[in-house]
């Protein structure tokens, strides 16, 4: 090795590569860095001012009056999980019944892949836009507020979910498994819902858990479709309180308690969400959608 | 299930005309010698009529799906026709926006929306390039997948707590620190009083928040890259940069822009992060620190109590017009990442 010395340009041009190298290197580690200390950031301010304010009063009692002092988030919660629970009960057969049709018949028609795309759209469309097409079709008709209103925005939302990952995890299925099927004379419909359905439910059920974790945090189609009420209410057709849009209502709001409040509610939403994101990762740890 | 009562009905003339081979079979079926034939004709006829059904119904579904979609555009268009029959094109462009004068124009809520998302791409397009590199490339093996699925658990905090974070802890912070730093350089850009809320805040909040999606989507399109590729650069004494650089980058080029405009279709309409933290102004101002508004988060504020004489139909407008830009950005960027992938394909 010693008599290949390198020429001095060879040299030059070794530690500017090495330079370029760590240089390089360096910017990666740290844009993780900043990533992740922001992200933990977050977390942290919401552990440090939001579990304080999860206390049994706040499952228990109402949106308070501002400045009244004790209060909770009963009649929020109680909303959005109806709200959510009926959105999940639209969206999940027509997500699943239209991603079979996709999967099985509609993979190289016209309609299928205008569908597909557009479904594609629905995925990061705006969601006030959404919100927006709920109103005019569901709220400006009967001119008031509901949570039925809310509860159809929101599987608006949901819907492109199921959708892709019903479809998704069906193309996963091997060829095979169709080709016995149908070689024992099984109908068509049978294959779709006993056989290649069932095989990958677990994956579908990831998607709607995906979906319900979606839905939870969305508040922007909610401002105006089931708009807030102050009240305890479990009529779907009236306006109807919600997590969401009561913490931006009371974040917004210049008193401290229902500031407190807001953070406690932000807590429990992303507790929530994040539970059900890592139990559908665990429980159904086949292959996910990205 | 749901096609079993039309079954029984519909069976009789449904049977004759199916297909070639039932009708064959069925003929035959009037023969005494096989009645077993008969059974089975009638068995395939029913399989054709299900199967038939089958596919209608879930056909009808992924038809009701097309037709939400298309009710959203047409809604849109429809109640946003007083205000485009009023101030014309020129609504888009004009910065005049007074309810209480009924005069509407969308130039400060597009110019908010634009700048804004342009903020939070500045910022998180270089972070998440990075992050994704240091996924593929340096990161070691073992941290790879908590790292990884980190991220992408982070990418599914709803946006209501990225906007309650930057209203209660990043705009005092940066109105304290940051934004003074800026105001002394003297720059027309960052001018005026640190507010703490307002466009500049706004754009970094956003930022924040797409952050994990570009990282999650930019690792996904760098792991299309075949290895022997990267492999045969490295055995050829490149360092790591250049595999990067010379081998990755020109490979993903394409998959990483559709990346990278999928995160901006989300910036665009985003609506919580933004509403909670921009400032809810209707000006214009050329200083970054101004507070202003977005086509979201006028939508947020102004919705529910608006006049619906022209008040709603310009909000209307809004809506339609943040949703043809994001629909542009959107089509090219899935354009884009399939293009990509049936690049990796072959």
């Amino acid at each position: 090795m010693s008599d290949l010395t390198m020429s001095a340009a060879g040299a030059g041009i070794y530690r500017r590569r090495q330079l370029a190298n760590i240089l390089g290197l360096t910017f990666s580690a740290v844009s993780v860095l900043i990533g992740l200390i922001g992200l933990l950031w977050i977390l942290w301010t919401l552990a440090s001012n939001g579990l304080a304010a999860l206390t049994p009063d706040f499952f228990l009692k109402n949106t308070p009056a501002p400045g009244s002092g004790d209060g909770g988030m009963a009649n929020a919660i109680v909303g959005s999980l109806m709200i959510v629970g009926f959105a999940t009960l639209i969206s999940t057969p027509i997500g699943i019944l239209a991603g079979v049709y996709l999967a099985e018949f509609g993979k190289q028609s016209r309609f299928g892949i205008a569908t597909r795309f557009f479904v594609d759209i629905m995925l990061s469309a705006p969601s006030i836009v959404v919100g927006l097409f709920v109103f005019a079709f569901a709220v400006a008709t009967v001119k008031h507020f509901s949570g039925w209103a809310g509860s159809l925005a929101l599987s608006l939302i949901a819907i492109p979910v199921v959708v892709r990952t019903t479809e998704n995890m069906l193309n996963l299925v091997p060829g095979s498994l169709r080709e016995a099927a149908f070689a024992l004379g099984t109908p068509r419909w049978k294959v779709s819902l006993a056989v290649t359905l069932r095989a990958v439910r677990g994956g579908v059920v990831t998607g709607v858990l995906l979906a319900v974790a979606r839905m939870i945090g969305e508040t922007a189609p909610l401002l105006f479709t089931a708009l807030n009420n102050q009240f305890f209410s479990t009529d779907m057709s009236r306006p109807m309180a919600n997590l969401p849009v009561v913490i931006y209502n009371f974040a917004m709001s210049p008193y401290e308690d229902w500031q407190k409040l807001a953070w406690g509610g932000a807590a429990l939403i992303a507790i929530v969400v994040l539970a059900i994101n890592i139990i559908a990762r665990v429980a159904f740890s086949s292959k996910t959608q990205s | 299930m749901r096609d079993s009562t039309p079954l029984e009905s519909g069976m009789s003339n449904q049977a004759t005309t199916v297909n070639g081979l039932s009708e064959s079979r069925a003929s035959q079926a009037g023969a005494p010698v096989n009645t077993d034939a008969a059974s089975l004709a009638r068995r395939v006829a029913r399989f054709a009529f299900q199967d038939r059904w089958f596919e209608r119904i879930t056909g009808s579904f992924a038809a009701l799906v097309l037709l939400a979609m298309f009710g959203i555009i047409g809604s849109l268009i429809y109640q946003s026709l007083p205000v485009f029959q009023k101030f014309g094109l020129g609504f888009i462009t004009s910065a005049t926006w007074s309810p209480s004068d009924d005069v509407f124009g969308a130039g400060i809520a597009v110019f908010g929306t634009l700048v804004t998302s342009a903020i939070a791409m500045l910022i998180a397009v270089p972070i998440s390039f990075g992050i994704a590199l240091f996924l593929t490339e340096t990161c070691p093996l073992w941290l790879r997948r908590p790292l990884g699925t980190a991220i992408e658990l982070l990418a599914g905090v709803p946006s209501i707590i990225y906007g309650i974070w930057g209203l209660f802890v990043l705009a005092p912070l940066l109105q304290q620190y940051v934004q003074p730093l800026l105001i002394k350089t003297g720059l027309p850009l960052f001018a005026g009083p640190p507010l703490g809320v307002g466009i500049f805040t706004a754009g970094v909040v956003l930022a924040l928040m797409v952050i994990p999606f570009t990282a999650s989507v930019m690792r996904d399109v760098f792991d299309t890259v075949p290895p022997v590729l990267k492999e045969s650069a490295y055995g050829i004494g490149c360092t790591t940069w250049e595999v990067v650089s010379n081998i990755v980058m020109p490979y993903t080029r394409v998959g990483v822009i559709g990346g990278v405009m999928l995160g901006l279709g989300r910036a665009l309409g985003e609506t919580m992060a933004v509403t909670f933290v921009i400032g809810n102004a209707n000006r214009l101002s050329a200083s970054l620190f101004a507070p202003g508004n977005s086509i979201a988060s006028t939508l947020a504020n102004e919705f529910a109590e608006a006049d619906p004489v022209l008040h709603v139909p310009a909000l209307f407008a809004l809506g339609l017009i943040l949703f043809v830009i994001t629909f542009i950005v959107l089509a090219l960027s899935k354009w884009l990442v399939a293009r990509a992938s049936t690049r990796a394909g072959v």
